[in-house]
């Protein structure tokens, strides 16, 4: 029994990768954006089913982010230019905002789903990719965890230096932290916050994408991944981007003990305890400010 | 005012004599609804903490009377089902409505989730397997029941409203630091209300259940019983109680009768309307009646005096 917890742990952790590529766009969208966006879901969802639908194309599973990405990129992009924009320039309070946002993120998170559904369909869609076996002192993986835990963590990686060296990574703080001196000091504070919702949607679709090629998918896996990633960013701290890798780390650890040890439906259930317990305890968050 | 609600209870009541019993199921599911969509209103509309919750209470109650249909009487389920949310609602309050209402959100968000994994799990190890088939009630008893539930619900909330604690609900709504300021215990008028608004949740869900004939988690932990209050109270408006009433009987009709092969266009089609009632009618369709009432006052006043009509309407 006692063995099983390095191999547990290690696919845990390559788990945990995606989770928290996951969380990390939810977190760019909420700290910088204001918007809890309880759509983000369906653009993994989004991302997962069409890569299938071009490895049925022919095209590789790990090249499919070329275009998929972007393409989730617009749409988020629009999404925060269009629906986001006009939301905060009508609402009264950020905190009435905020109230707004979420509804009408609700709302849209139907509309895609049930795009989805038309023209997919609800079926269970086979794909896999990189299902190959391989030993790695003394435990086998199949190629595709690692594979997706080094992409998860190249982009993760990559996300951070570009918010902390790059130029537009310190506007994109900025605007987060105070956006009325951030547009004041020259900020297109707009574009910015369209920009940074289209990146969170694009993470998300990368996500989704390794997500399909370890796991089946369907056009269903939407909202399970919303609760995920949501659970994953307030153990993190909303807005941290480290914090979401991290937290999203543990909650992969988690979700392969629980799964091996006791019962993989309690999965969820455990989350929600420790995210009971966080919130009782330290409700901003393992690395969360304010 | 009260003479035509009377008239609308009276013809609720005896609709079972004339109408089919196709009719009847759908009218006992629009009342549903209408307790849904002016529970959730209740707290959800006047704090500002968005509650996606309702399912999960809605759920809870199905499985209270799947649980206990063939022990208890009818009566004796709904009030327990209504314990039980309740008792449920105070605990994810008092976790989480200390905090800032994002929390509670993203809480009550997976709760669904959270609660149809957990109930599956204990089913296989309790009861060695899933889903449960409800022994129908008749028509009529479950309309005459949804009846009780939906004037008792409606007075409650209606007195709860013209209290000093409905104020103090709206207040938390508009400045939480200002009401705690001025004395307002937050917390537990934030729990308390939450609690009681998941109550008639929770009853709702034992008369639902009967009408659902086979359950199983995913039918009973629907999201849809999420999505549709809220749609309901938001169309409406939540400023006047009867804001989530009028959602509640518009697209509870529309969805009984729009159901059948089309369901994923029109849950498209709502969740359109969301957004669209969200970017345009915040305040729902009783918003517009203040607006409605004023241009049609200049109307009627231009018609019938002409030009001193408007100048009286002008000033």
């Amino acid at each position: 029994m006692v063995e099983r917890i390095p191999q547990l742990l290690i696919v845990g952790i390559f788990q945990g990768g995606i989770y928290g590529l996951l969380a990390m766009g939810l977190s760019l969208q909420y700290g910088v954006c204001r918007v809890l966006n309880i759509t983000h879901g369906e653009f993994v969802m989004l991302g997962a089913v069409l890569t299938f639908t071009f490895s049925q194309l022919g095209i590789n599973p790990l090249l499919a982010p070329v275009i998929i990405g972007p393409l989730l990129f617009a749409i988020g992009f629009l999404l925060q230019a269009t629906l986001f924009r006009s939301l905060k320039a009508r609402a009264s309070s950020p905190a009435a905002f905020e109230g707004n946002a979420l509804l009408a993120a609700f709302g849209v998170m139907y509309i895609f789903q049930y795009i989805a559904r038309i023209t997919w369909g609800g079926r269970l869609m086979p794909s896999y990719y990189l299902a190959d076996l391989v030993s790695f002192l003394g435990m086998e993986f199949t190629l595709n965890q690692p594979v997706s835990f080094a992409i998860a963590l190249a982009l993760g990686v990559a996300v951070y230096l570009f918010l902390s060296r790059s130029r537009m990574g310190r506007a994109i703080r900025a605007t987060a932290e105070d956006p009325g001196t951030a547009g004041l000091m020259g900020v297109n504070t707009h574009m910015i916050l369209a920009f940074t919702f289209g990146l969170g949607a694009l993470l998300a679709g990368v996500a989704g994408t390794l997500l399909s090629v370890k796991t089946s998918v369907s056009t269903t896996l939407g909202f399970p991944n919303t609760v995920i990633a949501l659970i994953v960013v307030t153990l993190g701290g909303l807005g941290s981007v480290p914090g979401s890798f991290v937290a999203g780390i543990i909650i992969g650890i988690v979700s392969r003990l629980v799964a091996g040890f006791w019962e993989p439906i309690l999965t969820v259930p455990v989350y929600y305890a420790i995210l009971m317990i966080l919130l009782l305890v330290r409700p901003t968050g393992i690395l969360g400010k304010k | 005012m009260v003479g035509f609600l009377l008239l609308i209870l009276i013809f609720i009541a005896t609709l079972p004599l004339y109408a089919r019993s196709y009719d009847v199921r759908v009218l006992t599911l629009i009342l549903i609804y209408v307790v849904l969509a002016v529970s959730w209103a209740m707290f959800s509309g006047t704090t500002g903490y968005m509650s996606l919750a309702p399912a999960a209470f809605v759920g809870l109650g199905v499985y209270t009377m799947a649980l206990l249909q063939e022990t208890l009487p009818f009566p004796v389920i709904i009030v327990i089902g209504s314990l039980i949310s309740f008792a449920f609602a105070l605990l994810v309050g008092l976790v989480t409505l200390r905090l800032r209402g994002i929390y509670f959100t993203i809480f009550t968000f997976g709760l669904v989730v959270f609660l149809t994994e957990l109930v599956q799990y204990l089913e296989t190890r309790i009861f060695l397997g899933h889903g449960w088939n409800i022994t129908p009630i008749d028509n009529a008893t479950l309309l005459y029941t949804m009846l009780v539930l939906v004037v008792v619900t409606v007075l409650v909330i209606y007195f709860i409203r013209r209290s000093r604690y409905g104020l103090a609900l709206l207040s938390i709504g508009g400045n939480e630091e200002a009401a705690e300021h001025m004395g307002i215990n937050t917390t537990m008028t934030k729990v308390l209300s939450f609690a009681v608004s998941s109550t008639f949740m929770g009853a709702a869900g034992v008369v639902l259940a009967p009408s659902l004939i086979y359950i199983n988690t995913t039918i009973a932990f629907s999201l849809f019983y999420s999505f549709m209050p809220i749609l309901m109270a938001i169309f409406g408006g939540m400023a006047h109680l009867s804001g989530p009433i009028i959602g509640a009987v518009i697209f509870g009709y529309l969805e009984r009768t729009l159901r059948s092969e089309l369901f994923s266009y029109f849950m498209l089609g709502f969740g359109v309307i969301l957004v669209l009632v969200i970017l345009f009618l915040p305040n729902g369709i009783i918003g517009l009646v203040p607006t409605l009432q004023s241009k049609l006052g200049r109307l009627m006043a231009k018609l019938r005096k002409g030009e001193q009509g408007e100048q009286h309407a002008n000033t």
